[in-house]
């Protein structure tokens, strides 16, 4: 049962990383503009040559 | 010479929106300096759809100088940041110029404070569903070596649980106690102090239970209710400010800056709140007025439409005066400001609003009826299983356990996801067909509506006269003149022959008509007068004449023509048993003629706004459940006083902040609006239903002591489920 002493820190760490990820996802204005950004991925920004 | 033919170019690709033809007015007041950078906040009407984004993004980057670029589809902001130059006004037209409506944008502190709030409550949830996850991983370990594991494991795994819990229970749990405390200071209750409650106890319990090793701790169920408290806010937080853009957007039309002429003859462009009564205005042709004027030079024609519900245009010279939205067609004029921008016609309009506003803040949602029927009773349930347990000789201990149980499996989450989640995914269906609502509770008053009212100039009708005569050759001619005047007439007759050729020397004189050259003879196209003919009485309706170098002048009428479909719509919503009457500004032959054409008995004509929020109040008093639908400046009023109002997509600016739900592709948006509305209402009721049908399983095993955390979190979880999976059929229906 001793893993345990190690598992758990490393679970709560690997949470706590996807909570970060969020937080600047938040932060930086990527909910601002749900539906442009669906639209933008088909955005070709090549121009023809 | 503008070019009047129609072009695929303008607009929204998708056809979601007709393109807009209105000019950009002047930006330069409203550009903000930023770490070196110009910036400027447009307001961009009409862009629905990816295409809209790259074209105007592309077009604005192209303009040199311009470093960036970008527009927010959800909300039609374009943000533009250049280096050097005077380049706000360019920046305007060239949208302006993609056949999309532009205004200036300046963020007031109420819309950045519903951002900032907004944005708390999604960083709230995001921890809350991090501490979840993280303790449910440490439950289910408790539940799974439920007798087996040793006491000290479980005390321990008890503890990081509550280690992880207590931060995020002040964090997250913030939203709901400063609420709860705010209003207990003042002695009253909200839906928040039995959640805070809830809260605090279930902790408290499970605090006291590890620290004397005991076998069941309510950590993962204090967080969960949390978590699903918060997307229940979170959604409603999110509705809300979207309806607080619509309000905003009239502060964005009073935002229009003007051109006024200083003493010493010099134009300035002022910002609209800054004029004063006695300044001299000049208005450019095809500019809007934002004040009231009183015109002291120039003749020209000005639209009306938007201010009376007139479809034709009115000539006018000085002394006359002129209200605010009224737009100058032909030439420029100058005129005298009558008052502050506070005091114009539109201000008055403005004034209406907040009655309407206020008299629908009264109104109570189904979701506050539930709540105030919900909470005595949670309450005195908890309270009786303590007492009963107790006097059943049950240890304090066992008593407060069982309470306690009772209040976290009760407490709200399916009641608080109710309402929220069929608001927003009714509001999804109703954007996909193109109709745009602006506020939640907005959908339960559209399900109550028993009576109509419609407008008739641009919601009816197309709003533009078309050309209904039958002459070829001459109309051939006639366009060659017409193409070169902004008269909605002549804009008709161009609109008919399609793209073409113009005429030399083409000279208009307002109110009259049009004069030009053609293979070197002379033509004429306007009023009788203009032509020489003796204005003949018995005919009725818009009419042009045009004059040929030889032979008699012709005569081209025109009719406002209905909206396609029109009349089936007006049929269906009649089959369903709905009042209705047509409510115009417009003439008593041309309302007449439209009632008809619809097999509509009940109309008037001729109301002024004043007398349309008169007859509003009428039939509010009748208690009526009335459903507006209005385009115009003159609608505005009625707008903001019916139970729940429409408007289409081109109405003024005024008019859609007033309304609930701006529609665009037809009438036929009026009975999917109903539709989607009724089924949401239904489900919304559904949804109540099953969260009482779940406490009525969940009461009596909580007041048995037979609930565990592990029952608890089942049944929680399911019922939010439940009620979420329900909402979702409102997408999947059929009909509508």
């Amino acid at each position: 049962m001793n893993i345990i002493v190690y598992l758990i820190p490393v679970a709560l760490g690997l949470g706590l990383l996807g909570l970060l990820a969020f937080l600047w996802s938040v932060n930086s204005d990527q909910y601002e503009d749900l539906d442009g950004a669906a639209h933008r991925i088909l955005n070709d920004e090549d121009k023809p040559l | 010479m503008t070019d009047l033919t129609f072009s695929p170019d303008q607009g929204c690709p998708s056809g979601l929106e007709p393109a807009s033809d209105a000019p950009a007015g002047d930006m330069t007041a409203f550009v903000r300096r930023k770490n070196g950078l110009d910036t400027l906040t447009l307001s961009v009407r009409g862009a629905k759809c990816g295409g809209c984004l790259s074209k105007i993004e592309g077009a604005v980057t192209d303009i040199p100088g311009v470093q960036q670029a970008r527009m927010n589809l959800s909300n039609g902001k374009l943000l533009v940041s250049w280096s050097d130059g005077d380049l706000a006004n360019r920046i305007a037209e060239r949208v302006a110029g993609l056949g999309y409506g532009v205004s200036a944008f300046s963020e007031d502190a109420s819309a950045q404070s519903a951002k900032s709030e907004e944005r708390r409550l999604l960083i709230s949830m995001g921890v809350a569903a991090f501490a979840l996850a993280n303790i449910m991983l440490l439950s289910v370990s408790v539940w799974g070596g439920h007798g087996e594991m040793g006491e000290t494991t479980r005390t321990a795994l008890h503890a990081i649980s509550g280690l992880i819990a207590f931060p995020v229970l002040l964090f997250s749990g913030r939203h709901f106690f400063q609420s709860a405390w705010s209003v207990l200071k003042h002695g009253r209750a909200n839906m928040d102090v039995p959640i805070s409650l809830a809260l605090t106890l279930a902790f408290g319990v499970s605090v006291w239970e590890t620290a004397i090793g005991g076998a069941h701790a309510y950590f993962d169920a204090c967080v969960m209710l949390l978590f699903f408290l918060l997307i229940g806010r979170f959604l409603d937080a999110r509705l809300r400010r979207q309806a607080h853009a619509a309000a905003h957007d009239l502060a964005a039309l009073q935002n229009r800056s003007v051109n006024r002429v200083s003493a010493s003859g010099q134009m300035e462009s002022v910002r609209a709140e800054d004029v004063t009564k006695g300044d001299l205005i000049f208005l450019a042709a095809g500019e809007r007025a934002v004040i009231d004027l009183k015109i002291t030079s120039g003749t020209s024609s000005v639209d009306e439409s938007l201010v009376t519900g007139e479809s034709l245009p009115r000539a006018i010279q000085s002394g006359e005066t002129l209200y605010a939205g009224t737009v100058n067609l032909d030439r420029p004029i100058e005129g005298e400001a009558l008052g502050d921008a506070s005091d114009s016609l539109l201000s008055d309009i403005a004034g209406m609003l907040e009655a309407g506003e206020q008299k629908r803040a009264r109104y109570r949602k189904i979701a506050d009826k539930a709540v105030s029927l919900y909470v005595p009773f949670v309450h005195t349930t908890a309270a009786l299983t303590l007492v009963a347990w107790l006097m059943l000789g049950a240890s304090p201990r066992e008593a407060i356990m069982v309470a306690v149980a009772t209040l976290i499996i009760t407490c709200p989450c399916a009641l608080a996801l109710a309402a929220p989640v069929a608001q927003v995914v009714a509001s999804g269906r109703l954007f996909r067909k193109g109709t745009y609502l602006r506020s939640g509770d907005a959908l339960e008053r559209f399900a109550e509506i028993d009576h109509i009212v419609l407008d008739k100039t641009g919601t009816l009708t197309l709003g533009t006269p078309a050309l209904v005569s039958e002459h070829r050759d001459e109309l051939r001619l006639a366009a060659q003149l017409a193409r070169a005047s902004r008269h909605p007439l002549s804009r008709a007759v161009a609109a008919a022959a399609g793209a073409g050729p113009l005429a030399d020397d083409v000279r208009e004189v307002p109110g009259l008509g049009v004069e030009g050259w053609i293979d070197g003879a002379r033509y004429r196209l306007g009023s009788a007068e203009w032509v020489g003919v003796e204005s003949a009485a018995n005919m009725t309706g818009p009419s042009l004449w045009f004059a040929p170098v030889e032979g008699d002048p012709i005569r081209f009428a025109f009719k406002d023509q209905l909206h396609e479909g029109a009349d089936t719509v007006i049929a269906d919503l009649k089959a369903q048993g709905l009042g209705i009457e047509i409510l115009s500004g417009d003439t008593e032959s041309a309302v007449a003629e439209v009632a008809a054409a619809l097999n509509l008995s009940d109309w008037r004509a001729k109301v002024s706004p004043q007398g349309k929020v008169e007859r509003l109040t009428e039939l509010n008093a009748q208690n009526k459940k009335v459903l507006m639908v209005g385009d115009g400046l003159n609608d505005a009023g009625a707008l903001a006083m019916a139970h729940a109002s429409l408007a289409p997509g081109g109405a003024m600016d005024v008019s859609q902040s007033a309304s609930d739900a701006v529609y665009s592709g037809g009438l036929k948006a009026i009975r999917s609006v109903l539709n989607v509305s009724k089924r949401t209402r239904q489900v919304m009721v559904q949804n109540f239903g099953l969260a009482a049908a779940y406490n009525f399983v969940a009461v009596p095993i909580a007041v048995t002591g037979n609930v565990t955390p592990l029952i608890a979190a089942i049944a929680m979880s399911a019922s939010s489920l439940i009620v979420t999976l329900n909402a979702l059929r409102i997408n999947a229906s059929s009909s509508a």
